[in-house]
């Protein structure tokens, strides 16, 4: 158990993670995006999201810190354990209640507000499950070393020495065995969220915008010197009407903005599902 | 000098009827699909009116476009670069669905399914957001023709800033109102602050023709460029979660085809053309400090295609010969540089919009008329247009940042045009005097009443068709209308939510085919279209194969060949 769980599974994490968003990344471009839903609901999510924004990612930084960076080397710089300890827990609280307000405030906005509700794929579900999973198991690690009887051995000698064993491909089962309930649940969920990542719309923090920061503001672009040719499934378009969210389902009839139901042939229209793209 | 061809468009308001036909076929053709369907490519506002989305030209509020900082250099209204970056996690001002509307059908399935009785079945509205039943409340054009002016009229944010500045209020009483429309599309501005906004630099200029697209397969949802575009002019789909905005049909024009809204446009106001312009001058010129001059600074970046200088330029940029002739044939560049009638829309947000407008003397003509004058007598006209301050101040507002005596003078020179032409239509002898007091000849005045009166399509739309390196490959690639066996059950979401998978490109192949048929001038025959009629193509003629239901007479073939139906239409 402990070899399928410490020795395999990360590997196999990794093998999905990177495959998984090589592959997206050239199959999915179009679905490559945030989803906003901001359009329908801006009052929670003006809290909500930059709450668990910018808690996740002092909590991405502080995993860093804290997995790749030995005990020994931030002793020699100077940091003293309880120091370290005091920082860590202390920014990792703050952080964590952060995102978990945060993500707390999104969940909620989306089970409430309507449209934002009718927006929820089954896709984005589960990856909240594994993604809420994954903040409360990592909290209680945080709130277990603070409050919880006081262990020998912190996740800096069992955790962190696995976490870099295994970049030398050869993983330190015995160390992460030795740690606490807590923290091993903690990592399964990781490497589970870790798992469906490529596949849900999280990948959008893989493209977070940085190089805005040094690009011109005016980008002229040649034409497509080859003039497309569309065959197949169009991508993007469904049908105007309620009952779409359902596909067993028909449309019922003309809107105010002319469905293209049965008997109306709008093929010319249908076509043109990419209409905000272009040649590229 | 770096010269670059830009496809504008100008629109005569005078002539603008208000019957949306140009928005409808806009959206059909483009954003009948889930997730647009609040999005109009194409609106047409009545002014006075709060335009769509409401408001739209607060920029207080909605940070809209750009403005000089205090070194006097351009920069967004939303603030800098990392400002925005760390505001991404949710916009600060991105208008929600309620400043657009709630988009909308009806129930009619009551209608067919409810059982016998009583009372008649009534179809409810459905909101097409949430599916529930709905209250409507707004619309892309509630306020049309000034409805409920009296009650919401001051709303418009440039009455708003007209009456601020003016001692008289602009009134909403029956007897005192101008009115006018004014349709609107994206501007495919020179200085673009959508795609200035864009985060991942999905937004770009197309080189050739200047249009601004969004590649919807680099665009993230970020949704900055909704903000970011003061003309409100970019939407968010909220089905795929990616930016879309008017394309200015540019599969059409490629083939040599006006775009859908001046094809379609009954008041056939709408022209077509191209300017050429000096790309490397145009941040200077969106940077001229007072906003008044903005106009000017915009008309000094269009470039004289006959100037020996400019062609010699365009030629090292590749410019082909045919398109610097279209570009000497531009109705557009007539319009707005040569008789100067032309004003862009709003040039305070500094982003140097493409689609001009002639602002419209109909309104002071009909208060004159209204009120028993002679409204085609120059005198008269001009004696009003000076009069009437109300109405000049709003159009100066929209069109020139508030200068009255541009606005005054594109009028005047309207005015003169109209009194000047009724001499000559009434066989009276030409007064020189009224083009000379505007400023022209009485021949160039007459060009202009041509070009504004009676241009036929082909000098409304001067449209230049695409260079392929590879012309063959414009022929067609396959059978791209064939849509047989259910399509209307595909574009389902993909394995990773709304629209993940792969891109399906536009056929260029389909706008061949549709500018032939347009040009042919014969009946559909299943040759020349190889038996791929489809409603887009269609012109009328003739009852091509399965475009119609087959006809109930047991006796008629079902399957009779396009083009032989003597009936033509049914
Ligand atoms: C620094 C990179 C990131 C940027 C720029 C970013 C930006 C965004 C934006 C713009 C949205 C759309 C909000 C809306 O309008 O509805 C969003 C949503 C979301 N992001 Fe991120 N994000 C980043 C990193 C992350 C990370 C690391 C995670 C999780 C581990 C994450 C999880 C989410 C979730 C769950 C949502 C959906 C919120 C909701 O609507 O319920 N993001 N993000
Ligand atoms: S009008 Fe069009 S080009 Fe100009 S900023 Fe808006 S969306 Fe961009
Ligand atoms: S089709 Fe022409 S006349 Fe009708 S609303 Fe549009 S621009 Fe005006």
């Amino acid at each position: 158990m402990s070899v399928l769980l410490w020795g395999i599974l990360p590997y196999v994490m990794v093998a999905v993670f990177v495959g998984g968003l090589i592959w997206r990344y050239r199959y999915d471009q179009f679905g490559w995006t945030t989803r906003s839903s901001q359009l329908y609901e801006s009052r929670l999510l003006r809290i909500g999201s930059p709450l668990f924004h910018f808690g996740i990612l002092v909590v991405v930084i502080g995993h860093v810190v804290g997995l790749f960076i030995p005990q020994e080397w931030t002793a020699a710089v100077g940091v003293t354990e309880d120091l370290y300890h005091l920082l860590a827990l202390g920014l990792g609280t703050v952080a964590g209640i952060a995102t978990l307000v945060g993500v707390g405030i999104l969940v909620y906005r989306r089970r409430t507000t309507g449209p934002v509700f009718m927006a929820t794929t089954k896709n984005d579900k589960t990856m909240y499950v594994v993604l809420v999973a994954a903040i409360i198991a990592g909290l209680a690690t945080t709130v277990i070393s603070v409050f919880g009887p006081h262990e020998e051995v912190t996740y800096r000698d069992t955790v962190s020495p696995w976490f870099r064993s295994l970049f030398i491909l050869q993983p330190d089962i015995q160390a992460m065995s030795e740690a606490s309930f807590a923290f091993q649940l903690h990592t399964v969920v990781g490497m589970l969220l870790f798992l469906i990542w490529p596949f849900t719309r999280l990948v959008h923090a893989f493209t977070a915008p940085v190089h805005y920061l040094f690009r011109p503001y005016i980008i002229y672009r040649s034409r497509d010197g080859r003039p497309s040719a569309s065959r197949g499934i169009r991508r993007g378009w469904t049908a105007v009407g309620t009952p779409d969210r359902t596909s067993d389902r028909r449309v019922p009839g003309p809107g105010p903005n002319a469905v293209p139901g049965p008997g109306n042939p709008g093929a010319g229209a249908r076509r043109k599902d990419r209409t905000g793209g272009g040649t590229r | 000098m770096r010269v670059m061809a830009q496809m504008g468009m100008v629109m005569n308001l005078d002539k603008c009827i208000g019957c949306h036909t140009c928005s409808v076929t806009c959206k059909q053709a483009w954003t009948n699909r889930a997730g647009t369907e609040y999005v109009w490519f194409n609106n047409v506002e009545t002014r006075p009116g709060q335009g769509y989305p409401r408001r739209y030209e607060d920029q207080e509020k909605w940070r809209g476009g750009w403005e000089l900082n205090g070194r006097g250099r351009l920069k967004l209204r939303t603030g800098s670069r990392l400002k925005r970056l760390l505001t991404i996690f949710s916009s600060p001002v991105q208008p929600k669905l309620e400043d657009y509307y709630e988009p909308w059908t009806y129930d009619y399935q009551t209608l067919i399914d409810a059982p016998l009785g009583d009372d008649f079945p009534v179809a409810r509205p459905k909101s097409l957001i949430t599916g529930e039943d709905t209250k409507i409340t707004w619309s892309a054009n509630w306020d049309d023709d000034l409805g409920g002016a009296s009650e919401m009229g001051h709303l418009d944010p440039v009455v708003e800033k007209v009456r601020r500045e003016s001692e008289d209020a602009i009134k909403f009483q029956f007897e005192q109102t101008f009115m006018f429309y004014l349709p609107r599309i994206c501007e495919h501005c020179l200085n673009p602050s959508c795609m200035a906004s864009c985060p991942s630099g999905a937004i770009y200029k197309r080189e050739e023709d200047g249009i601004v697209l969004v590649d919807q397969d680099r665009c993230r949802g970020w949704r900055q460029c909704i903000t970011g575009c003061p003309y409100k002019k970019i939407y968010f789909n909220h089905r795929t979660g990616k930016a879309e905005k008017c394309t200015l049909c540019y599969p059409r024009l490629e083939v040599g085809l006006p775009t859908v809204c001046s094809e379609t446009c009954v008041g056939r106001l709408r022209y077509l053309g191209l300017f050429l312009y000096d790309a490397d001058k145009v941040t200077e010129a969106a940077s001229t400090p007072d906003e008044q001059d903005l106009y000017e600074a915009q008309l000094d970046l269009m470039l004289d295609p006959d100037d020996p200088e400019v062609i010699r330029a365009a030629r090292e940029q590749d410019i082909p010969d045919d398109w610097m002739d279209a570009a000497r044939r531009s109705p557009v560049y007539a319009l707005a540089k040569k008789y100067r009638v032309a004003l862009p829309l709003h040039p305070e947000y500094r982003t140097m919009p493409m689609v001009w407008y002639i602002p419209p003397l109909s309104p002071i003509v009909d208060l004159l008329r209204d009120q028993g004058h002679d409204a085609e007598s120059a005198g008269t006209l001009f004696g009003a247009i000076e009069a009437l301050r109300i109405p000049v101040e709003y159009l100066a507002e929209l069109f020139t940042a508030g200068d009255t005596d541009l606005v005054t003078g594109v009028l005047r020179k309207l005015a003169a045009m109209r009194a000047y032409l009724r001499d000559i239509t009434l066989d009276r002898e030409r007064d020189e005097s009224i083009p000379a007091s505007v400023g022209m000849s009485g021949a160039t005045m007459y060009e202009m009443y041509r070009l504004l009166a009676i241009a036929k399509y082909e000098e409304r739309y001067v449209i230049p068709t695409a260079h392929y390196e590879r012309a063959h490959e414009l022929e067609e690639l396959g059978c791209s209308l064939d849509f047989d066996g259910g399509p209307y059950e595909i574009g389902e979401s993909g394995p990773f939510g709304e629209a993940s998978g792969r891109p399906a490109p536009v056929a260029v192949e389909t706008y061949q085919a549709l500018r032939d048929r347009q040009t042919a001038g014969e009946a559909a025959s299943s040759e020349s279209l190889r038996g791929r009629v489809n409603l887009l193509n269609w012109d009328g003629n003739g009852a091509p194969t399965g475009l119609f239901p087959p006809r109930g007479e047991p006796d008629a073939p079902a399957d009779e060949p396009a083009g032989d139906a003597p009936g033509g239409r049914r």
